[in-house]
């Protein structure tokens, strides 16, 4: 009994057993799993599309012109007669690129700057927290405008661009929360314990806190997607021949009554990569949230 | 006829994990003009069993199996909702545990109580009115006509749990529930809060039910005691009789866990570990406002190895004492030495060095474990932390500890909320004494549990305190509780200390009129003598 109680634990010290434990119940939840396994699998198809792409996505063919589905072009083609199933693929790269990389700046500093600013509270947490405000206040277009004039229009920087707006967001939900986390007695507890506050903030604040945020980072990612779209719709992120799928939906929109698949597929490939992101971001709050297991 | 009789009720809940007989066939009755106290510990089905009358479980999963509850010759588990409704709140009132949870923090307290009289009185808003502030002015409530249109939050506890007792006479019942109306309270407030019970049941003639997990809270008004375990009633009748002939075993673990010993002071003279001198801790309330004066001149030594008591009541600064020693809030000005080492000035290494040798235990220990961490995560981090363990001895050592404060070592990888409120509280002893601190302050370690889990809980630090060789800082506002741990007590006041002395000292010979308060306001002092 003894002994399986120590092996268990050593087996437990790999990792955190908070993130050990989630993981095992994460595995039992169907839906979360079905909609990761969905992520994952178009991120390894976009990664592989230029060898699989059956189609180049710049060579119009404008003798072809749109044509529906058929056994040479499985989604059909678009008006300048290009694959459109090598379009979404390449479509696919971006927007998944955007969506994830965007996110990721976001919740980097959005959860480290808010973490801060609620823990350390008082002056510290009222400048922090004006700089945010003031960039709240900053015209959103304008900010990008002004990046892409002075750096140059490149995509990673319009990854960045958009991450740097969405991250206030994320700033300001982390900070109440910490703020409500710190009152209570077991953040006292590591303070006593002598325990450093990056420490405390990160292995007794944050994990108490990632709830809200998990829901909030699956809300983000399909904004952040149509906010890459809008931009470039304007002429100021991709431009074609690249193509995104918000890029694919928009273009498919304005013949949606001619050329329908146009704006089915594309569309299509976005929303289900949204189900995928709302099944696991569901699975992963339940599975964090250790009061909600039954086993 | 009695006012109450309850017959043989049954009452389970059906969960996935199967069916749970909450209330397992009670009977009991309630007079006209007596009190009936219902006693037993979280769990036992006391609570559960007066919901259910009221239809004031949900269902599901709460399922009445059978029995009859019958108000003046009426059962009330055959009434429909509304005929429940006209009876709640009219002939049968009901007080909670939690006075500031049960009012509306945006409603005023004025509105609050008219409401229910417009509800089931034909009445105009004015003579509403005259009656609320009469019934305010009865419960003790000073000024009735200004504080009318105060919001709860402008009360104190004791004063917010008067006015929910007002809300729950206005309509003038015929049966009051209280259930744990004390708990939340101070000594001294519960003291008043008893006796304004007992007094308007007296005066107004009529029947009380009191839940309680405490036979002390309960000796001084109770006419009759139910003694509830697992949903089933062990013992009841005559309260003088469950007092002084209790024969079932589980009322006299009740009985005996109420603290009724003083400590011996410690044998010979040892030096001081902690000095504090002239310490004050205030509290900024703003520009142009005075601070608060938390902690005002305190000067006291605790000695090597000695359980010091600190007694006093909600806002007496106890608690600030110990915080302030432990530099969990910072102090205005003077000076706490640990071990000859002023303790206000240290930094850095040296301050985490420090925290070390002193830890804390606290009150709440639903709020003081992180409910992400499991019991393995939460004992091994100071092991690790302080490099009192490494990576491969963190796992012995954490199971030493929980051998020591006495948890079943399959539980380690459980996390907080899958233990009672007494195991949870040893994890937090257990992380306390993890980095073998020479010194721990508890703050009310024990204000939180069940009469009998608060028992094993002393005991269990009684014991520990002599193998880890302890000094001790014990806070709480339970004077019975002090006294049968402490060697000497301080009692506080206002943030300063009024009286000294060994627990046979302030018991016997009390200098202060304070003291006297606090001693009169013990529960059952009758029992304890």
């Amino acid at each position: 009994m003894t002994t399986d109680v120590i092996s268990d634990i050593t087996e437990a010290e790999q990792g955190s057993s908070l993130w050990h434990d989630a993981w095992l119940r994460l595995r039992k939840n169907k839906m979360a799993l079905f909609g990761g396994i969905t992520l994952l699998l178009f991120v390894i198809i976009a990664i592989l599309t230029p060898l699989i792409a059956p189609y180049s996505y710049e060579t119009q063919n404008l003798d072809l012109g749109a044509t529906p589905p058929s056994a040479a072009h499985w989604l059909g083609t678009d008006i300048f007669g290009r694959d459109l199933l090598t379009q979404v693929m390449y479509g696919g790269r971006i927007s998944l690129a955007v969506g994830f990389v965007a996110t990721s700046v976001a919740l980097v500093i959005g959860i480290t700057w808010g973490a801060i600013a609620g823990y350390v509270g008082g002056r510290v947490d009222a400048v922090m927290m004006r700089l945010v405000d003031i960039l709240y206040a900053l015209p959103f277009m304008i900010f990008i405008v002004l990046l892409m004039v002075v750096f140059g229009r490149n995509v990673l920087l319009l990854f960045l661009a958009i991450g740097a707006v969405e991250w206030l967001t994320m700033a300001r939900i982390m900070r109440s929360q910490v703020q409500q986390l710190r009152q209570q007695e077991f953040v006292e507890a590591a303070i006593s314990l002598g325990l450093p506050p990056h420490t405390i903030i990160r292995r007794h604040l944050i994990p108490n806190a990632l709830g809200p945020i998990i829901v909030y980072t699956t809300l983000t990612i399909p904004s952040v997607m149509l906010l890459e779209a809008f931009l470039s719709f304007l002429g100021l992120g991709i431009q074609p021949p690249q193509t995104s799928w918000g890029l694919l939906i928009s273009y498919g929109a304005e013949t949606m009554e001619e050329f329908p698949w146009l704006l089915i597929f594309p569309g299509l490939a976005l929303t289900l990569t949204l189900f995928s992101l709302n099944f696991l971001g569901d699975g992963l709050r339940d599975a964090l949230d250790v009061r909600r297991s039954k086993d | 006829m009695s006012l109450l009789e309850v017959n043989d009720l049954q009452v389970s809940f059906v969960t996935r994990m199967g069916t749970n007989k909450a209330v397992d066939g009670i009977s009991f009755s309630v007079e006209i003009g007596k009190i009936t106290a219902i006693i037993g510990e979280s769990g036992s089905g006391k609570s559960v069993a007066c919901y259910s009358m009221l239809g004031l479980i949900p269902q599901p999963p709460g399922r009445i199996d059978g029995g009859q509850a019958l108000f003046e010759g009426q059962d009330l588990l055959q009434m429909s909702e509304a005929q429940l409704r006209e009876i709640r709140g009219r002939d049968i009132a009901m007080i909670f545990q939690d006075p500031m949870t049960c009012l509306n923090p945006f409603m005023t307290i004025g509105k609050q109580l008219v409401e229910p009289l417009l509800y089931h009185k034909d009445v105009s808003k004015e003579q509403a009115k005259r009656r609320a502030i009469e019934l305010l002015e009865e419960v003790g409530i000073r000024d009735p006509e200004d504080t009318f249109d105060n919001f709860p939050h402008q009360f104190s506890g004791g004063m917010r749990q008067r006015v929910m007792i007002a809300m729950a006479l206005i309509n003038e019942p015929k049966l009051l529930i209280a259930d744990e109306p004390t708990t939340a309270l101070d000594v001294t407030i519960q003291a008043q809060i008893l006796k304004l019970i007992a007094e308007l049941q007296t005066k107004r003639d009529i029947g009380v039910i009191f839940i309680s997990h405490d036979l002390a809270v309960v000796a001084d008004i109770a006419d009759q005691i139910i003694v509830m375990q697992q949903g089933k009633v062990v013992e009841g009748g005559d309260s003088q009789h469950i007092f002084h002939n209790a024969e079932h075993p589980y009322t006299q673990k009740l009985l005996s866990a109420i603290p009724a010993d003083s400590k011996q002071p410690m044998e010979g003279e040892t030096e001081p570990l902690i000095q504090v001198r002239k310490l004050c801790t205030w509290f900024e309330q703003g520009k142009n406002k005075e601070p608060v004066k938390a902690v005002n001149d305190v000067s006291f030594d605790i000695n090597r190895g000695e359980v010091l008591g600190l007694v006093g009541e909600s806002g007496s600064g106890k608690s600030t004492i110990g915080r302030s020693i432990l530099r969990l809030v910072p102090i205005t000005s003077g000076q706490v030495s640990f071990d000859e080492t002023d303790v206000t000035q240290l930094q850095g290494g040296n301050l985490k060095n420090f925290r070390r040798r002193m830890q804390m235990i606290f009150q709440d220990p639903f709020a003081s474990l992180n409910p992400r961490m499991t019991v393995f995560d939460t004992l091994a981090e100071p092991l690790l932390l302080h490099g009192i363990a490494n990576r491969k001895t963190v796992a012995s050592g954490v199971l030493k500890l929980m051998d020591d404060v006495g948890l079943a070592r399959n539980f380690v990888r459980k996390y907080p909320h899958e233990f009672s409120g007494g195991q949870r509280q040893r994890i937090a002893i257990g992380r306390a004494l993890a980095t073998s601190p020479e010194f721990v302050v508890a703050d009310e370690p024990v204000s939180a549990l069940d009469v009998t889990i608060q028992a094993q809980i002393l005991d269990l630090m009684q014991d520990l305190g002599k193998e880890y060789g302890l000094t001790m800082l014990f806070v709480s506002h339970d004077l019975a509780v002090v006294r049968h741990l402490a060697d000497r007590i301080l009692v506080l006041y206002k943030g300063e200390i009024v009286e000294q002395g060994t627990g046979e000292d302030l018991f016997e010979r009390p200098q202060q009129e304070y003291t006297r308060q606090l001693l009169q306001s013990i529960p059952g002092r009758a029992l304890l003598s």
